[in-house]
């Protein structure tokens, strides 16, 4: 299992591969990968960069809970969270969830879940600097 | 008593401040200490709520030590 916060840009795809490797071959079947990249438009705006606030110590608590609760309902062989926080702009990766189990159920559903009770309860936080100047937070998820 | 309470996001830039430290006298619970350390402001309806950083509701007691959030609605992912 792998939680990490990022203050810097990160390779999503090096992590999982570089995770992968220390999972055991042959026990998993199935790998499921979600990648959330920053946009450069939300509700109507163009948006030019944004900020991520979190809430060091309980996040990562918290993510590790999110785990937890995955592999108590699914059969998993391993799970990895990592996600920005700081300074982001358009294009780059803000969060990566991956799961490995023996079967492409357990792993699409279980990626899901992750991402979902990460959006919904992880303590993180935007605030978005937009094109004309302005900055807000940003105050509600959008729908999955 | 004495309680860490931490404030995010657009609350911590509205009450200009990330954090307090105080004695809680006798507050004791969540919203106690959320009268006793923002006086001057109701609590946030829609306020998510952290004691020693795991998510509990206004009633949760807190004793002394405690690090009690107070946070927005959360946007990550």
């Amino acid at each position: 299992m792998s939680v990490s916060l990022h203050p810097k840009p990160f390779d999503p795809w090096t992590l999982v591969a570089t995770h992968q490797a220390g999972v055991a071959a042959g026990r998993f079947g199935a790998t499921a990968v979600f990648v959330g990249t920053m946009r450069d438009f939300n509700e109507g705006d163009d948006v030019r960069a944004m900020t991520l606030e979190h809430y060091p110590g309980m996040t990562e608590k918290h993510l590790e809970a999110i785990v937890a609760q995955a592999r108590e309902r699914w059969t998993l062989e391993d799970c990895l969270i990592a996600h920005r926080v700081g300074a982001i702009e358009p294009g780059e990766p803000i969060v990566v969830t991956a799961v490995w189990s023996a079967h492409r159920r357990e792993a699409f559903e279980a990626c899901r879940f992750l991402m979902e009770e990460l959006k919904h309860r992880a303590p993180f936080w935007k605030r978005e600097a937009l094109a004309d100047g302005g900055t807000r937070w940003v105050e509600k998820n959008t729908e999955g | 008593m004495s309680i860490t309470v931490r404030y995010f996001a657009s609350l911590r830039e509205q009450l200009g401040r990330g954090e307090d430290r105080l004695d809680a006298g006798d507050a004791d619970t969540a919203a106690a200490v959320w009268a006793r350390a923002v006086p001057e402001r109701d609590m946030p309806e829609r306020v998510l709520i952290a004691v020693n950083q795991e998510y509990a509701e206004p009633d949760h007691p807190v004793r002394d030590g405690d690090e009690v959030a107070f946070f927005p609605p959360v946007t990550g992912g």
